[in-house]
């Protein structure tokens, strides 16, 4: 039995695995905005201001979310503040530290990327002028996406860094849950730009075409996930595995990709039936990685599996 | 700082009473599960079942019966181990945990915000909630008592000297000598468990004397820390960042006027 299996749960459920997906998405979206803004035409602005906004409201909703988790929610600024001493408290190497920290800066800077999109749209008329100049554009950009990369990675590299079956067992999950947020990212764009006249079709190609690709990767990540886990992986000999191949691999990964490639036809408007299943796919691959491990727990002297 | 000051828990001495439990409960004023309703777990004599935010002691039993009259009982008293590297410490965002001056771990309620990091971070499934308090909470190894020099109430009330209270260099001493004792009257089973200070974790204040391997009593033959994981899964992260900035790098650029007309005659999805 590995020594991760004679521990307690944290009790992370619910709200924690919406905040997963939803702070993957906003990390993800701000990244591939910066991408495409340095790298793109100027006609895929208009997706690049809707990865923005996905950016703040997602990193709001994860905000909310957190501190709704703690069961003193009114401390959540213990996170930041050494509460009997007033200095800053930050550990650099504790994840949930760094990632109180890196949450609240990509929240400001995917606020300053949206009210520069917001201003560039004509949707507001305050905030200082300097918003819409190209410098400060780019310098926005860059320092988000970095810390949308780091949003979307951190909250893996965090399970990782205690010591409960699964999440302790595997050096994957940072990068898995990185990726998973970039295709839930992508997929989030697809359907929400297509719902917006003001995408183009290019943009909407190159945003399938992303996703393709990460899909790719995601699927030799959760592999090599799997692998990993060596003896720890006996924790998905249950409805969870069931799950986590049916639902995740199966119905998230491959045939979302097997319709990128062409190789699915059924569906009339296949890239919004892909992106849906990307989503759900996405969603539950942080249901099973919470859940499953969730449930080994210690009774008496036993170790209790799903 | 003070004298490093822990327990011994000779597990071969320990009778069951549960006197442990119930003394700790009583000066820690912690409250019953369940309004106090019995509750049965159908597992031996245990239904305290766990350590937990209200339940600080347990008293474990395991049967190892071949029929009913061939076996024996091992019965343990277990506790947070106040690990000499804690990995609760070491995943705490608020800094609610801290090392005493006698070398023990306290949680200060206080602090808290109920994060829950460290419930997953003690490698032996210590730590739980209050629902009480709304903080994570555990033995302080009656850190209250011992600033006033009395000794922790579970160590006072045990009738069998199974749980010693003591500076560790002196416990040290006295687990060796009982382990080459059982040793030489042919219990060669019998181990120490969490002595060594260069073992696991740096050792535990809180360290056992065990007659069978440490998984019989529900114990982790290695513990570690949480941030062994550390540098693996950031270097694991980056590299799928780095990915994934490629993926982006060759989708997302600037296309060719061939490839935009390609995709405008239908090869990307509608707009
Ligand atoms: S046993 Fe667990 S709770 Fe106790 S000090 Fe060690 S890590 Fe912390
Ligand atoms: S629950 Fe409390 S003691 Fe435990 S890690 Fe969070 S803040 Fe620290």
């Amino acid at each position: 039995m590995p020594d991760t299996f004679f521990t307690t749960p944290p009790d992370w459920q619910w709200w924690i695995i919406l905040y997963f997906f939803i702070g993957g998405i906003a990390g993800g979206s701000f990244f591939i905005a910066t991408l495409l803004y340095l790298l793109g035409r100027p006609s895929d602005r208009p997706v690049v201001r809707l990865g923005y906004y996905v950016a703040f409201i997602g990193a709001v909703v994860s905000g909310l979310l957190l501190i709704v988790d703690l069961h003193r929610p009114f401390r959540f600024w213990h996170m930041l503040v050494e509460s009997n001493t007033g200095q800053l408290m930050f550990k650099s190497w504790t994840p949930m530290s760094v990632g109180s920290w890196g949450l609240l800066l990509f929240g400001l800077f995917a606020g300053l990327a949206a009210l520069s999109a917001a201003r560039e749209e004509e949707r507001v008329r305050w905030g200082p002028a300097f918003v819409v100049t190209s410098g400060f554009r780019t310098v926005v950009a860059i320092v988000g996406g970095i810390l949308g990369f780091f949003l979307a990675g951190y909250t893996g590299v965090l399970l990782s860094v205690t010591n409960r079956p699964v999440w302790a067992d595997s050096p994957m999950l940072g990068a898995l849950f990185l990726i998973s947020a970039a295709s839930t990212a992508a997929a989030t764009l697809i359907l929400l730009a297509r719902r917006r006249s003001t995408a183009d079709t290019v943009s909407l190609g190159k945003l399938a075409e992303f996703d393709k690709w990460t899909l790719v990767v995601e699927l030799v990540a959760i592999v090599a996930f799997l692998i990993t886990l060596g003896a720890a992986a006996r924790v998905f000999l249950s409805v969870w595995g069931v799950l986590l191949v049916v639902g995740v691999i199966g119905a998230g990964i491959v045939l979302p990709l097997a319709m990128g490639l062409g190789w699915v036809k059924r569906w009339t408007d296949r890239p919004v039936m892909a992106a849906g299943l990307v989503l759900m796919g996405g969603f539950l691959l942080r249901v099973v990685t919470l859940l499953s491990s969730e449930q080994v727990h210690i009774a008496g002297s036993r170790v209790i599996t799903p | 700082m003070a004298e490093a000051m822990g327990f011994f828990t000779d597990t071969t001495v320990c009778i069951g009473c549960k006197a442990c439990e119930v003394a700790c409960k009583s000066w820690n004023q912690l409250p019953a599960r369940e309004g106090g309703q019995p509750e049965m777990s159908g597992d031996s004599y245990d239904n305290t079942v766990q350590l937990s935010g209200t339940t600080w002691r347990h008293v474990k039993f395991i049967e190892q019966f071949d029929s009913p009259y061939n076996g024996r009982w091992l019965m343990m008293s277990d506790v947070c181990k106040h690990c000499v590297q804690a990995g609760c410490i070491e995943v705490c965002p608020t800094g609610a945990i801290i090392r005493t001056e006698f070398d023990t771990v306290v949680i200060q309620s206080d602090v808290c915000n109920g994060c829950r990091a460290c419930i997953a971070g003690c490698p032996f499934g210590v730590i739980d909630m209050n629902p009480v308090s709304g903080t994570a909470q555990k033995c302080t190894l009656c850190y209250d008592r011992m600033g006033v020099g009395l000794e922790p109430a579970c160590s006072k009330a045990c009738p069998t000297d199974s749980i010693q209270f003591g500076p560790i260099d002196e416990l040290r001493r006295r687990a060796q000598t009982r382990l080459e004792q059982l040793q030489s009257q042919g219990e060669t089973r019998a181990q120490l468990y969490g002595a060594d200070p260069d073992g696991p974790v740096g050792g535990l204040n809180s360290f056992y004397l065990l007659v069978d391997e440490p998984e019989v009593y529900g114990l982790p033959s290695q513990p570690k820390l949480p941030s062994r994981n550390l540098a693996s899964s950031t270097v694991g992260s980056t590299i799928g960042a780095a990915v994934m900035g490629a993926v982006g790098l060759v989708t997302l650029r600037k296309r060719r006027a061939d490839e935009v007309a390609e995709a405008e005659r239908g090869g990307a999805p509608r707009a």
